[in-house]
């Protein structure tokens, strides 16, 4: 009738589990792929920090002498200020404008492409398989002096710098902006995707405006992506150095130009690797106090 | 049906001791149970008693803390799910999406290497009246489509056990009813042994041969549906499986084959055989159509026990008019009176006897200082 | 009237600015698309101007010194690089998103940091590294890198797909006897397929595109970027647009078949 009493001595005695539960089996997972990162990430950044403390005055071919010379970092500082801070401030223009054309670009196909949904997310994919450098030596063509932008441009009056558009600070930042666009749109996109178009519908039977639909919905659900794609665009900007260099002078050069000369051509190790450890630090910096600001813990 | 079974039959389910704790926290407390081979077990009760954590035991997909687990005379407890004559129907149905219906299907009978399963997986689709679907992927189904191939991808491996954790709960009450008729039909056909959890009593009762109602990982009774209804164990039984009317009271002796009951200041007694509490507090139950409604005291008939009150409302629901009667101290009775057309209603505000026969009446024990009977939430039911 | 237009307006702007956005995408590589029709030399200087149509690159793409050597040798590098970044990412995040361990929070610093670091310092620390080290620069170098700086994105895409995974699946697979190996390639790895396919194509153009690293790290090899980067400074040769746009058309061509089976789906 009621449930059957206790069958004695069987409980307490736990069994020997069939199959012990593994707990080194994580580990074994992350073994190959974590070394990897350790030996060609973290070692080479902390050897990249040695290096920075190195005597300037050797040479790749007669060796370095380790004389913790932190004067590097307030050499690097003080001549190349003007080039951190155009790096992080171009960055930052660039972060905006992706921002501002990224956004309705991930709400329309997220939430107004319907059917053509996926076309349309290919057509943003589908630029980054032309290398980038084609890409950016066609924006050369198009903001050439005698090219359609600017021959327009005059038609219309509008003045430019100089009377023209490539070799400017514009022309780098558009380049800016079209390279990293697509890292601005596709977490946006993807975050979006994930938006119950319901929730929209459901506010607005609750008396929300399309604005306020807009800045009480749609955007805090997105917060995710922004501050991914945020992310994901204003690093590789501010390291960037191929667009000042193509469609730019050395007026417009940033902290990459430099550091990759230091490395390349000039061949002075323990300033450039001063110059890229403070970028890194700066980056780093700046990344995790805008993380903890936005609030989203689980980025990425 | 003519299909072999693998494994042995004449293997009840036994369950001994069975605890489950999440931390500090015990969701299954020294379970015991024993589920006959081929019977259809209803497992009842209120939201996060346990249920599907003990279906999850049996299943193999959680460890017991303690207590052992049986099949006949295998102890399964620690075997991996997969090595377990056992199946489940999961209660959001986990049909693989990157599979179509027939595949689904064929799923556990590939995984034991059975070969040319083409036949069986068309007999099955075909068990549950989906012949021509065999080539859709689920998420083209219904609801209740997809919740038959569910049962189907199941039933086809003829398991000693099958798990039901609410299989039902998200179709519409037509096609609800309809289910649990085919439930019960295969159920016979194929004579499996069903373990199926549902919030519906009306569900396990109509389907199950045995009902066990768990309350905070315990269960509280069980037994067959019209033993469970017709004399409920305890307060909590009494109220979960339907509805009773409870009266708090304590024992005052007895009288040959009568037990003598006083409550708010009344005397009743009913037969010692309906009684599960000889002395001390207790609860004397009556359920709300057991009582009848009679206009005057000297209208009861002879034999009846008899409260009187008033009726402060009524609710006509069709079949029957149910009403609430207020008697001197208070606490409000519940009757139910069939619209046999007989008798004609009663208007509310008037003063009226209610009566039932002694034998109609339960005694329950009650815990010294109750005088609410546990009520189950009615969100958990819902 | 004017109601009903700014409704039509209204209903339609986003798109539109998404529209425009998108050309503002594709305006590059129509540039290019035409550059590679042009009838000009080698040392033509590389403006629109003075246009004349030809045939005669796409007829031969490699028809410049070196430029299909660089081009097979990148094609390479990126399977390489994609082939081992997904097969360490994915065990990865296998651990990340199933298990519970010590060291998480750490393991994920790991994963995230090389995200937050701009190539130029991922590429000359590397450097630094093998030339401390007296590693020859190559191709091995170039691969090694490649899969050190695809491995994060790997990571996060797959792990995002594992998370969304109904883990009661699983579960079902084992009630129908489906053990662990069983259970991992009939019915975990399908469904994470589409992350770990979309963490290669990611892989596989970060790779075969990537200058920056590469530039540090190559020694005497020269990759398709780094010919193009080459040939920026020199001449640029036609053959550069006629790869540029067939790779685009390409792997346009390759995830729109992909999708076909997905837009039907949509429709019925
Ligand atoms: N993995 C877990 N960790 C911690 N607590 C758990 C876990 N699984 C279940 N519980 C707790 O155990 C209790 C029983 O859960 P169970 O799922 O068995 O309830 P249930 O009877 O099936 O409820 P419902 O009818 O709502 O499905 C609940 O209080 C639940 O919160
Ligand atoms: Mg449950």
């Amino acid at each position: 009738m009621s449930a059957l009493g206790h069958v004695g001595g069987s409980t307490g005695t736990p069994a020997k589990l069939e199959k012990p539960r593994k707990r080194w089996l994580p580990y074994l997972l992350l073994l190959p792929g974590g070394l990897w990162l350790i030996l060609f990430f973290a070692v080479p950044a902390i050897q990249l920090f040695a290096t920075s403390l190195y005597d300037p005055s050797g040479s790749l071919e007669e060796g370095y002498a380790m004389t913790w010379q932190f004067s590097n970092y307030a050499d690097a500082a003080s001549e190349y200020l003007p080039h951190f801070m155009r790096s992080l401030g171009y960055a930052a223009l660039t972060t905006v404008i992706c921002l501002l054309l990224g956004y309705p670009l991930a709400y329309a196909i997220a939430l107004k492409g319907g059917r053509w949904k996926n076309l349309l997310l290919i057509c943003v994919i589908a630029p980054f398989f032309t290398s980038f450098l084609i890409r950016t030596l066609a924006w050369k063509v198009i903001l050439s002096d005698n090219g359609w932008v600017v021959t327009t441009l005059d038609a219309l009056h509008v003045p430019l710098p100089d009377g023209r558009l490539l070799a400017t600070t514009p022309a780098v930042i558009a380049g800016l902006v079209y390279n990293f666009l697509p890292f601005m749109v596709l977490p946006l996109y993807a975050s979006l995707e994930k938006l119950d178009p319901r929730l929209l519908e459901a506010a607005g039977d609750l008396y929300a405006r399309p604005v306020a639909r807009f800045t009480r919905v749609a955007l805090p659900l997105s917060m995710p992506g922004v501050v991914a794609g945020t992310l994901l665009t204003f690093i590789p900007a501010a390291g960037d150095y191929i667009n000042a260099q193509l469609l730019g002078t050395n007026r417009q050069y940033m902290i990459g130009n430099v550091i990759q000369s230091k490395f390349l051509r000039v061949g002075d190790y323990p300033n450039a690797a001063a110059l890229s450890f403070t970028l890194m630090a700066a980056i780093l910096v700046l990344v995790f106090v805008y993380v903890r600001r936005a609030g989203t813990d689980e980025v990425l | 049906m003519s299909e072999q079974r693998h494994g042995d039959s004449g293997a009840d389910l036994n369950l001994v001791g069975v605890t489950k704790s999440f931390g500090a926290f015990t969701a299954v407390d020294d379970l015991s149970l024993t589920v006959p081979q081929g019977s259809f077990f209803a497992l009842l009760g209120a939201s996060g008693c346990g249920k599907t954590t003990t279906l999850r035991m049996i299943a193999g997909l959680e460890e017991p803390t303690a207590g052992r687990i049986l099949l006949g005379d295998q102890d399964v407890t620690r075997l991996r799910p997969y090595k377990r004559p056992v199946n489940t129907v999961f209660q959001s149905y986990a049909l693989f999406p990157h599979l179509n219906i027939s595949d689904n299907v064929a799923f556990g009978l590939r995984r034991r290497g059975v070969k040319g399963v083409a036949d069986q997986v068309e007999r099955m689709l075909r068990l549950v009246d989906l012949e021509s679907f065999g080539k859709r992927k689920p998420a083209q189904l219904s609801g209740g489509q997809q919740q038959r191939v569910a049962l189907a991808r199941a039933l086809i491996n003829h398991p000693q056990v099958l798990l039901l954790d609410e299989p039902l709960g998200a179709l519409d009450l037509k096609l609800r009813r309809q289910m649990q008729v085919e439930l019960k039909r295969i159920q016979t056909e194929v004579g499996i042994t069903f373990v199926h959890v549902t919030h519906d009593q009306e569900e396990a009762m109509t389907m199950a041969d045995t009902v066990a109602v768990m309350n905070a990982g315990k269960i509280e009774q069980l037994g067959s549906p019209v033993e469970m209804y017709d004399y409920p164990g305890t307060a909590f039984v009494a109220n979960f499986l339907g509805q009773s009317n409870l009266f708090a009271g304590g024992v005052t002796g007895r009288s040959g084959d009568d037990v003598l009951v006083e409550a708010h200041g009344a005397r009743f007694s009913l037969p010692a055989t309906r009684a599960r509490a000889a002395d001390g507090s207790v609860w004397l139950g009556v359920r709300p159509e057991k009582m009848h409604l009679a206009a005057a005291l000297d209208k009861v008939p002879a034999g009846h026990q008899s409260v009187t009150g008033i009726i402060t409302d009524s609710s006509y629901v069709g079949v029957s008019t149910q009403y609430l009667v207020r008697p001197a101290w208070g606490d409000e009775l519940t009757v139910f009176v069939p619209n046999s057309g007989v008798a004609a209603p009663l208007a509310v505000a008037s003063e009226v006897t209610v009566h039932w026969r002694p034998e109609h009446a339960f005694l329950l024990s009650r815990p010294e200082g109750q005088t609410v009977a546990p009520v189950v939430d009615a969100e958990a039911l819902a | 009237m004017l109601h009903r237009l700014r409704r039509w307006v209204a209903d339609r702007w986003v798109m539109a600015i998404g529209l425009i956005v998108l050309l503002y995408l594709f305006v590059p590589i129509g540039v290019v698309a035409a550059m590679s029709f042009r009838d000009a030399g080698r040392n033509a200087p590389y403006t629109l101007e003075n246009y004349k149509f030809t045939w005669a690159h796409w007829a031969d793409p490699f028809g410049a010194a070196g430029i299909g050597h660089a081009f097979w040798l990148s094609i390479a590098i990126a399977a390489l690089a994609t082939l081992g970044a997904v097969i360490l990412g994915t065990l990865m995040s296998f651990a990340l998103a199933r298990h519970s361990f010590r060291g998480r929070a750490a393991t994920n610093t790991l994963i995230f940091l090389p995200m937050a670091t701009p190539e130029i310092v991922m590429g000359s620390s590397l450097l630094a590294l093998f030339v401390a080290a007296g590693v020859q620069l190559g191709f091995w170098t170039i691969v090694i890198a490649h899969v050190m700086f695809c491995l994060s994105f790997v990571v996060v895409t797959v792990k995002a797909r594992l998370a969304g995974l109904d883990p009661r699946l699983q579960e079902a697979a084992m009630d129908l006897y489906a053990n662990e190996v069983q259970t991992f390639l009939r019915v975990t790895l399908p469904l994470v397929m589409p992350g770990i396919v979309a963490a290669a194509l990611l892989s596989f153009s970060l790779s075969f595109d990537d200058f920056i690293v590469t530039n540090f790290n190559s020694g005497s090899v020269v990759t398709f970027p780094m010919f193009v980067w080459g040939a920026s400074q020199r001449g640029i040769p036609p053959q550069i647009n006629v790869i540029g746009t067939a790779m685009f058309v390409i792997s346009f061509l390759v995830v729109l078949i992909g999708q076909i089976p997905n837009l039907r789906r949509r429709k019925a």
